[in-house]
């Protein structure tokens, strides 16, 4: 028997319901990270405050720019495929992965400035601080850590698009990888916009 | 609706597609194949944890040691608990017959996203693996129970960080399973199938797999953390860094609770498909029961400080959260009660699946019941962490998730492999089983009563009638499920041809032919009428 019994079956809404109902996870993903923060935050308010000083707030407003741009970048190539321009969509696609390289440039001279200071959890330097400060050193690797990890899946997903939108695979009428794409790198946005005033900014 | 009965497709188990022999089996995205890839693996990984579960048994036949160390013993309880929690109860009901009934069930060719599907299981297989592997690979299996209770977790230099990223990567399958679901069950309804015209397996799949989705994040992101604070040394959960470890005791029943409700709502969903069937009565209370899915799995959302109520919380937290617990006992007293009346004046037909049925009303009524006991504030003091818990989880999970299951076996075995099993032989095994399990378990309600400690490798003398009871329980135990799988193994081949229909029943799975061919149905069917509406 041949395959042709199988139909054809798609379903643009169905995908977008899904791609949300998997971003629901990511939320709750990250908000038991979020119970984490504010358990410790509320148990040592003032090492927190103090060791938030550390963080170094021109890089971490700068990556938020950045971030914020790509996201923008992201919708306007939606927009761009929808309209049909294949090649302007592909380019700000590209834009935007160099600009996620860009973010994780910066978070790596971040990381590397941080643990030349010994400001990491298991450091002999840290060993002696209160635990409050090991607790946010530790919360601020990981929190951060995750996030880029997010970022890196966010850009080979992106790269992909980036092919399948030059090559036409994703086009006009097949728009739904580069949708739900851009669906997942907002996430990825919107998540930033959440770590970035909990460990810089905190007064 | 002849025209599906009638129809010339090839069945999907005999179905050439692009691959051939096994290949066509593990490539492909055809939701019944899946379910049985899911089938066969749950059915591997269960004679696994049911061997240790002997194996502890028989250690505790006498006070002392007999063949295991300390040690082993502790890995073996630790082991049977997360192959049986995370390998085959979690996925269960769910993935096998949720799998191959969902999208019969609402008149659908396939789920919404069968490649999805098809990944599910590759990453449930995976996940399985790397459990596995934690018996071979560093120092020894882990021993700190499938519960990971931090500081011990973040101590024991045993196999831990290997079995916790197992746990992760298998509720990354639970979640992509429940997302397929719910889309599926939001899309892809028969034209005419409204919400209250769905079979109620379908809502109670709908219920459980919005458990699986808010839910396994927490654990997902807590295992993680339990990994990090291994490798780096943080002090999340560990005191002896300034953590704490109540933290993760909150952060693991915030999922590992609504797990049980993951656990138990699929199976209360196939109760709920056979009674009516097998009493050729219509459903008594249909929307209740429905909406009581949701009710339990909203509620059940809330209840997880009842595992903790010796842990340390305050006291406003503790009766909040045994109110809730309480609350959470209603719904699931409405559906014994719906399912009671359903049976009422109908004419039941006491074949294996209504057997099976049955016994699960009484042992998860058993279960339910003694579980009050514990989530009551001054009766868990006296119980807590006693085998009267012991006793309590396996009338739940074996006795109600595994029951249904078995009970889900022999209601749909005709239509998954278009032969019907022994009768003569299932009876044997329902009886076997029966008799078994109860010597298997109840005694660990009056041994836990009287104060044994669970997870004990030792015991006082006085205890040693309860533990031979549930020793020689354990193998009746296991005599009657090798019988059961001995059954259905010899009869997929030699069994007779089974009928489209072989139990009258209404839902649409049985319009189409056993076993039901590759994309279900040529003419998706127009749905006019309520579920089991019996004459």
């Amino acid at each position: 028997m041949s395959t042709d019994i199988v139909s054809e079956h798609r379903d643009d809404y169905g995908s977008k319901l899904g791609m949300w109902l998997f971003l629901f996870t990511e939320i709750f993903f990250f908000g038991g990270l979020l119970i984490v923060y504010a358990v410790y935050r509320s148990q040592y308010p003032l090492e927190f405050r103090a060791a938030s000083l550390h963080l170094d707030t021109y890089i971490g407003a700068l990556n938020t720019i950045i971030l914020v741009t790509s996201s923008m970048c992201m919708s306007l190539a939606t927009t761009a495929l929808l309209k049909g321009n294949k090649i302007r969509s592909a380019r700000l696609i590209a834009i935007t992965v160099i600009l996620a390289g860009a973010f994780l440039v910066n978070k790596y001279f971040e990381w590397d400035h941080k643990i030349l200071l010994n400001l990491y959890p298991g450091s002999g330097f840290m060993i002696n601080l209160s635990h409050g400060y090991v607790m946010f050193f530790g919360l601020y690797f990981f929190m951060t850590g995750l996030h880029a990890l997010h970022i890196l899946i966010g850009m080979v997903l992106l790269t992909v698009c980036f092919m399948r939108v030059r090559f036409g695979n994703v086009n006009k009428d097949k728009p739904m990888l580069l949708l739900n794409s851009t669906l997942y790198w907002h996430l990825v946005d919107l998540v930033w916009l959440f770590l970035f005033p909990l460990l810089y900014l905190i007064k | 609706m002849n025209t599906n009965l009638n129809n010339t497709l090839p069945n999907y188990l005999e179905h050439k597609g692009k691959y051939k022999g096994i290949l066509g089996w593990i490539f492909s995205t055809d939701h019944k194949r899946i379910a049985l890839l899911y089938l066969y693996s749950i059915i591997t990984f269960f004679c696994v944890g049911m061997l240790l579960g002997v194996l502890m048994r028989l250690e505790l036949f006498k006070p002392g040691q007999q063949f295991l160390t300390p040690q082993q013993y502790n890995a073996a309880f630790t082991i049977h608990g997360v192959i049986m929690v995370f390998l085959v109860v979690i996925p269960g009901l769910a993935a096998v017959f949720g799998n191959f009934l969902l999208p019969i069930h609402i008149g659908a060719k396939d789920v919404a996203f069968p490649k999805l599907n098809l990944l599910s299981w590759w990453i449930y297989l995976v996940g399985a693996v790397i459990a596995i592997c934690t018996l071979v690979f560093g120092k020894g299996p882990p021993d700190t129970g499938w519960t990971f209770y931090a500081p011990y977790s973040t101590t024991s230099n045993t196999n831990v960080v290997m079995a916790v990223f197992a746990a992760f990567v298998l509720g990354f399958s639970s979640i992509l399973t429940g997302i397929n679901f719910i889309v599926t069950i939001h899309r892809m309804r028969a034209p005419g199938m409204g919400w209250f015209k769905m079979p109620l397996f379908t809502w109670s799949l709908y219920a459980t797999s919005w458990i699986q989705i808010l839910a396994t994040p927490i654990i997902g992101i807590t295992l993680l953390m339990v990994v990090a604070e291994r490798w780096f040394r943080i002090g999340f959960f560990d005191p002896a860094l300034g953590g704490d470890p109540i933290l993760f005791q909150h952060l693991f029943w915030i999922y590992s609770h609504p797990a049980v409700y993951i656990m138990i709502l699929p199976a209360m969903g196939v109760i709920t498909e056979i009674i009516p069937t097998m009493s050729q009565k219509r459903v008594f209370g249909y929307k209740a029961i429905a909406l009581s899915s949701l009710a339990i799995a909203f509620v059940g959302y809330l209840v997880w400080g009842h595992h903790m109520y010796t842990s340390g919380m305050s006291v406003t937290a503790r009766w909040v959260f045994s109110l809730l617990t309480f609350i959470v006992a209603v719904p699931s007293a409405i559906k014994v009660f719906n399912w009671i009346s359903t049976m009422y004046k109908g004419s039941i037909d006491m074949r294996p699946p209504m057997l099976y049925a049955l016994s699960f009303m009484f042992l998860f009524m058993i279960g339910g019941l003694t579980g009050l006991v514990l989530g009551s504030l001054a009766t868990d003091v006296h119980v807590h962490d006693t085998a009267f818990v012991v006793a309590h989880f396996h009338y739940i999970i074996f006795g109600g998730m595994g029951f249904a299951f078995f009970a889900a076996m022999h209601f749909w075995y005709p239509k998954i492999y278009g032969r019907m099993y022994n009768m003569k032989l299932a009876y044997w095994a329902w009886g076997i089983l029966n008799v078994g399990f109860n010597l298997l378990y109840f005694p660990l309600f009056v041994i836990g009563l009287q104060g044994m400690p669970r997870r004990y490798f030792d015991y006082l003398p006085q205890f040693q009638l309860g533990h031979v009871l549930s020793s020689i329980g354990a193998l009746v135990t296991a005599t009657g499920i090798i019988l059961m799988i001995y059954n259905f193994i010899r009869s997929a081949r030699k069994g007779e041809r089974a009928p489209a229909n072989p139990w009258n029943g209404l839902t649409l799975e049985w319009m189409v032919p056993s076993p039901p061919p590759v994309e279900n149905f040529v003419e998706i069917p127009v749905i006019t009428e309520v579920p089991y509406n019996f004459k």
